[in-house]
């Protein structure tokens, strides 16, 4: 590999060539501080934090975005390299909102800790125009909410939703000082062709994009008497919530998170890795069904709402390969109005019923007008791991001293296979577990399904089950599903079972998860969510004797009526930008309602 | 440039050309939103939605590029488009004089259209032709040395 | 058309022109009335004043001796509309339709030219023609040598003035690396504004691997007060056609774009007929001059966004995308248009090449001054007497092109300041008159060179204000994409609001200059980078000026309005 030498602050080092100058000065200890740079994914040079003098050069220059040469002398300390950063960072906040304190990003902005870095004490602008007021917020959708008041323009959020998610449903808008990062026509997000995944609210170096924040409701829930408040846990907040809380990242913590929400005053506290299973067992039986019996193939997952309304937005013709099987959260919802009501003798009008989620999707797939099979709204609110971790932190919890605690009955019992739901190809490996063992009546040799694993955009893999040769994909992030998508629709695909999350890393790498989230953290996650399943006893969903016990008591059989009433769905095709012509109001067609 | 949609039928093919031309291509973007600016003398949003789905470009883009461009305009312009040129050399032989006067004979101020969509007043930058400084164009016609009394006399030309 | 047919086009063409040269024509014209017909006098009416001509000669059943030409541009915009009537060379300004009968009557049909409309200068001489003219005498024309000579699309009269000799010079036994070299020899620099060398550029992407390549013209002159690149494009399309034909041949490219500012219909018209034209006789795509070489050309115009001049900006812009500016490298020559290498020069620097590639690189070089070769178009105008456009050898001082050129400040004003590179330059007092103009000397005076604007501005007009409005230029076409051009430009012009409101307060100088200083280093692209220099410049010549503002409340020039003086606010 052909490498450059040249000198940084006076040291002299030696880097592959095509190494910027940001990462070059890393090796020798010096971190430039950066605001719009993102690895891989956001490279552009706007925000000029990042700059730093380069002999011979005319003009400061952006680190990020300069490679070395040889011989190259850099300083990245100079007086006019401080000057020039401060200044720009005094005229970003000559425009943006003075009022960190009731930030949702307070203490966790990049902004804000840049300027306490750099020790900027004021702002000498008098009465600076401020290029947008608060009449420009948008609080159009269930799940994210923009504010371009705090807008840097630093566009991390345009490049994830366009080079990851490949929807780039906002894009920069107007030009010069009243440039804005928004959707097209001044329409709110929930009016575009937005999958809500909440990426961009992941990567906002500020509070211009946040998560719809929700915790006043589940807060007045609790304070309500009259209300049986029970919440639910996804798989992926158990490796993720203990971040909030300054422990390292995919520290498994499903005890102490249990112990909290009781702190908080749930009436109970149930896993949403219950009803994983319960979907495995629907989910492997569908595919089973449409294997046997010529039904539509490769079937795809389900479980991820981004990804739902993505198909339905982009690939509405291809509705029918989806898996009718609800998501995890809305099954616990179906059952928690109907199941559990009865079980307890309870009212169900009187449930309220929460989900804690890495997820801002589900926000709004819990208030989709179709998912209310129990008779109400299924699932009442969803937090997102970071709004828990907010409320977790106003009652002072000591996250640390907090005690190992157990699930309540009766949807509180899972697997290792529903933890697994958490990481992208998981769902694919707890299918597998239990649809080969169903099939061939045998148990499986390994049951780790390693090629599945991991943060490659798509993976592959063929087993043998019985005398079936069954050939799986994986894909995680919009634009990785778009390729599989691309091949269904060209008839190029030979799979019979396809998983795609929306996310990448799938739901530890969900949009309402702890900021930061980054590739490293998402490998951390990833590795926790398989220790936890490695721990478990029980690693089959098919085993789970609470799941045998939920059909032996209520649900009947596997598809059988009552599935198909609480535990199943239909998609509605919206189209990108209007709704397509010539296809049914909803797929599946036949109504089960 | 301003006229208002005359429902041109050969105008419409030379859009639909211009759509088949640039399927899928994204590169035609400025070209085919200048063609659907000249024909409909501003930019219709079916339209711009149109131009998403056929050129493949994210309607977002479309509109970031429709609200770059000083040339676009995302509502109906008026009958007759001013443009008061404010080069260097106009305005330091007095154009923001006939700015002033402009914008309240109008009643609007530069950017705008009125009312009555009878005018729209804007802005330009240097028409290149500063030996005539201030220079005045209405739908293309120059006005060359421009002053404040000169405006009522040239705008009452204009119905 | 091959190389025979093109030089036996060139022979019968030449004769038709020989007059206006100087020559003795072989045909039966006494007199070429030649009409100017530039966008400047088109607006004062010399469509009427030619009607009058052709109408005048006509009645003196003159047609068959007397040939009436429209022409481009001849570079004196103030005293339009202009004719010119050789052989001599006699220059008639402000020719109104009633003046057409009698320079019929006296000077076609008698010989007597008609000395009332000749040039005047400010002493009071005559000065008749062309050649005593001293507007004339001290220019140099190479971009613009057809201006205002020939026929504005006429591939004939193009030809007749050696047009496509270059293109012919080059494909009948020039390699690519000779042609590059007679560029880098010439010692050309980009005549958009930056002024880095052409043929070094050239040469970066001659020595590109790559499977197409690409050559773009940047017509988006945008710098206000700037307008030689539309004379060009309308005047003498063929040269820039002819130029990137060659530059596709000097670096392998089979595809060019010339990208022209929707400002300009006329240049984007004149531009595509010439193409048009060009390719119906095969001096424009496959097989050029039957040669195995293919080159064709492509119009975009710009949707009206300043920084699309910049050329990462208009690269983008042609692709279909807004025009932001991104950093470099990869610099175009390696990574342009479509990701392929490109070759981007301004209009102004294409028209140079023909001229180089017939006279030699050397020619060119021995014009101009020791850093700065050969001739820059500069356009004068403000408050000067002969406005225009003016194309002199570099190293000419400021003092000949303001009074011998420019013919002085007129109603007896004095001079302040020449403002030289637009929104992107800095002006130049009094005191610096005698500074030879290069590239060199301007910028050590804060100045630049530029595109070539050159606004005279005299003892009413305040400086301050002349700063804020350029500021208010280039924030108004600030991009937006990064923050010291995005947010600071638009501080640097509330703070001189406020001074020229005299709302200014001290420290606003000082926090001005930081500002200005910070914004030059760190900003992404050149429009942002070169902000501040109108501020910088003036601050350094007329700091009193902004002083008395903040200070006395006084605007020195008269302009801005201050509150008035013993009144509180």
């Amino acid at each position: 590999m052909a490498t450059v030498t040249l000198t940084i602050d006076n040291v002299k080092l030696e880097v592959e060539q095509g190494t910027s100058i940001l990462d070059a000065a890393k090796q020798i200890g010096i971190n430039i501080p950066t605001l719009c740079y993102m690895k891989e994914i956001n490279a552009i040079g706007a925000c000029r934090i990042c700059v730093v003098e380069v002999q011979g050069a005319r003009a400061l220059q952006a680190a990020c975005v300069t490679p070395v040469t040889e011989g190259m002398v850099v300083k990245t300390n100079s007086a006019a390299v401080r000057a020039s950063r401060k200044m720009t960072l005094e005229l970003i906040q000559s425009n943006h909102p003075q009022e960190c304190n009731t930030c949702l990003r307070n203490n966790n902005c990049e902004l804000q800790a840049l300027s306490e870095a750099m020790r900027l004490t004021e702002i000498r602008f008098v009465r600076p125009a401020q290029s947008h007021s608060k009449d420009d917020i948008d609080n159009s959708s269930p799940s994210i909410v923009r504010d371009p008041r705090k807008c840097i323009l630093c566009r991390r959020c345009v490049a994830v939703c366009e080079k990851v998610q490949g929807v780039k449903c906002i894009s920069a808008v107007n030009r010069g000082f009243e440039t804005i990062v928004a959707p097209p026509f001044d329409q709110g997000l929930n009016d575009v062709n937005c999958a809500m995944c909440g990426q961009c609210s992941l990567v906002c170096p500020t509070g211009a994009i946040t998560e719809v924040d929700d915790t006043g409701k589940v807060w007045r829930a609790l304070d309500d008497p009259s209300k049986h408040v029970l919440v639910q846990t996804a798989p992926a907040v158990r490796v993720a919530i203990a971040e909030e809380f300054g422990m390292e990242p995919g520290t498994v913590s499903t005890g102490k998170l249990v112990a909290a929400l009781r702190r908080l005053g749930f009436d109970s506290v149930m896993d949403t890795d219950f009803t994983a299973d319960l979907t495995i067992i629907e989910e492997g039986n569908e595919f089973i069904k449409r294997v046997t019996e010529g039904g539509v193939l490769p079937m795809i997952t389900s479980c991820s709402p981004g990804w739902i309304k993505y198909i339905e937005m982009y690939y509405p013709d291809l509705l029918a390969h989806l898996s009718t099987c609800k998501s995890p959260q809305q099954m616990f919802g179906a059952l928690a109005k109907t199941f559990y009501a009865e079980k307890k003798a309870i009212d169900p009008a009187s449930i309220y019923s929460v989900s804690i989620m890495p997820c801002t999707a589900k926000k709004f797939e819990a208030q989709r007008d179709e998912l209310t099979d129990s008779g109400y709204q299924d699932v009442d609110v969803v937090l997102t791991t970071r709004e828990l971790a907010r409320m977790l932190r106003e009652i002072g919890i000591d996250w640390e001293s907090l005690p190992d605690e157990d699930y309540d009955a009766p949807m509180g019992l899972s697997t290792g296979a529903a933890v697994i739901f958490g990481a992208t190809g998981g769902v694919m490996e707890a299918a597998v577990r239990t649809v080969y063992e169903v099939i061939t009546k045998e148990a499986m040799p390994d049951i780790n399904l390693t090629p599945v694993r991991g943060m490659e955009g798509i993976k592959e893999a063929t087993l043998k089950v019985g005398d079936l040769e069954v050939k799986v994909a994986v894909a995680h992030t919009l634009g990785n599903a778009r390729k599989l998508l691309d091949k269904i629709r060209a008839g190029e695909a030979d799979y019979h079972f396809i998983e795609i999350m929306c996310c990448p890393g799938g739901c530890i790498g969900g949009g309402g998860q702890p900021i930061p989230t980054n590739l490293d953290i998402r490998l951390k996650r990833i590795a926790g969510t398989y220790k936890a399943d490695e721990d478990l006893p029980i690693r089959k969903s098919h085993e789970n004797p609470a799941i045998t016990a939920i059909y032996e008591e209520f649900l009947g059989q596997p598809l059988g009526e009552k599935s198909h009433k609480l535990l199943h769905t239909h998609y509605v095709p919206r189209g990108v930008y209007r709704k397509p012509e010539g296809l049914p109001d909803k797929v599946p067609s036949g109504d089960h309602h | 440039m301003g006229a208002e949609c005359k429902c041109n039928c050969d105008q419409e093919k030379k859009l639909d050309a211009l759509f088949a031309q640039y399927k899928g291509n994204s590169n035609g973007l400025i070209v085919v939103m200048a063609a659907i600016q000249e024909v409909h003398g501003y930019l219709p949003k079916d339209f711009l939605v149109k131009t998403a789905e056929e050129l493949g470009v994210p309607l977002s883009d479309v509109y970031g590029v429709a609200t770059f461009y000083a040339a676009f305009s995302l509502r109906p312009r008026g009958r007759h488009c001013v443009n008061l040129c404010l080069g260097t050399a106009c305005y330091v032989k007095g154009a923001p004089d006939v700015q002033t006067i402009l914008e309240q004979e109008m009643g609007i101020k530069a950017g705008n259209t009125t009312e009555d969509r009878r005018f729209s007043l804007d802005l330009v930058r240097c028409l290149g032709a500063c030996g005539i400084a201030p220079v005045l164009t209405v739908n293309g016609e120059v006005y060359p040395r421009m002053t404040a009394e000169k405006v009522n006399e040239i705008l009452a030309k204009y119905e | 058309m091959n190389f025979a047919e093109l030089e036996l086009l060139r022979a019968t063409a030449k004769e038709s022109i020989k007059l206006r040269l100087g020559e003795e024509p072989s045909d039966n014209f006494k007199y070429h009335v030649l009409v100017c017909g530039g966008t400047g006098c088109l607006s004062i009416g010399c469509q009427n004043t030619l009607d009058a001509f052709q109408k005048a000669v006509d009645s003196h059943g003159l047609q068959d001796s007397v040939k009436v030409v429209v022409t481009g541009c001849m570079g004196t915009c103030e005293m339009g509309p202009v004719i010119t009537v050789f052989p001599e060379g006699y220059y008639y300004c402000r020719v109104q339709p009633e003046d057409a009968e009698e320079i019929v009557s006296s000077h076609l049909k008698n010989g007597k030219f008609v000395e009332r409309l000749c040039y005047h200068a400010a002493d009071g001489s005559v000065q008749a023609r062309k050649s005593d003219m001293t507007f004339f005498k001290k220019q140099k024309r190479n971009a613009l040598r057809n201006c205002g000579l020939i026929s504005q699309t006429s591939l004939e009269e193009y030809i007749a003035m050696d047009g496509y000799k270059a293109l012919a010079k080059v494909l009948q036994g020039m390699s690519p690396q000779q042609v590059v070299d007679e560029v880098k020899k010439s010692g050309l620099r980009g005549r958009g504004g930056a002024g880095f060398p052409t043929g070094v550029k050239w040469q970066f992407v001659l020595d590109q691997q790559a499977d197409q390549k690409y050559i773009v013209c940047n017509g988006d002159e945008g710098d206000p007060g700037a307008f030689m690149d539309r004379s060009v494009l309308e005047d003498d399309p063929y040269s820039v056609i002819e130029a990137m034909t060659i530059g596709g041949y000097a670096v392998g490219a089979s595809k060019g774009f010339a990208y022209i500012r929707l400002e300009y219909p006329r240049a984007i018209d004149h531009y595509n007929k010439a193409l048009c034209r060009a390719r119906e006789v095969g001096l424009l795509g496959n097989n050029i001059l039957g040669t195995d070489f293919s080159f064709d050309i492509e119009i975009r115009v710009g949707a009206g966004a300043f920084v699309c001049g910049e050329e990462t900006a208009l690269l983008a812009s042609i692709e279909g995308r807004r025009g932001e500016p991104r950093p470099r490298p990869p610099f175009p020559a390696v990574s342009g248009l479509f990701a392929k290498p490109t070759v981007i020069n301004n209009v102004e620097s294409w028209a140079n090449i023909c001229p180089i590639i017939i006279n030699g690189g050397d020619w060119y070089a021995s014009m101009g001054t020791e850093k700065s070769k050969g001739t820059k178009v500069f356009t004068l105008a403000g408050k000067i007497t002969n406005t225009g456009l003016v194309e002199i050898p570099l190293g000419l001082t400021l003092r000949e092109m303001v009074e011998d050129i420019g013919g002085g400040v007129p109603d007896g004003k004095a001079f302040k300041a020449a403002q030289t590179g637009g929104p992107s330059g800095g002006c130049i007092p009094a005191a610096y008159l005698d500074t030879p103009i290069d590239y060199e000397n301007l910028a050590a005076l804060g100045s630049i060179v530029g595109s070539g604007g050159m606004i005279i501005v005299d003892e009413g007009t305040c400086m301050v204000d002349l700063a804020k409005f350029y500021l208010g230029f280039t924030q108004d076409e600030s991009c937006g994409k990064c923050t010291p051009c995005r947010i600071g430009t638009k501080r640097m012009l509330e703070i001189l609001e406020r001074i020229t409101k005299g709302l200014g307060k001290e420290g606003d100088l000082e926090l001005l200059v930081e500002l200005a200083n910070s914004i030059k280093a760190s900003a992404l692209c050149g429009l942002g980078q070169t902000a501040p220099n109108p501020i910088l410049s003036t601050l350094r010549y007329f700091k009193d000026e902004f002083e008395a503002h903040i200070k006395d409340k006084n605007c020195p020039a008269g302009v801005c309005k201050m509150p008035r003086k013993g009144l509180k606010s």
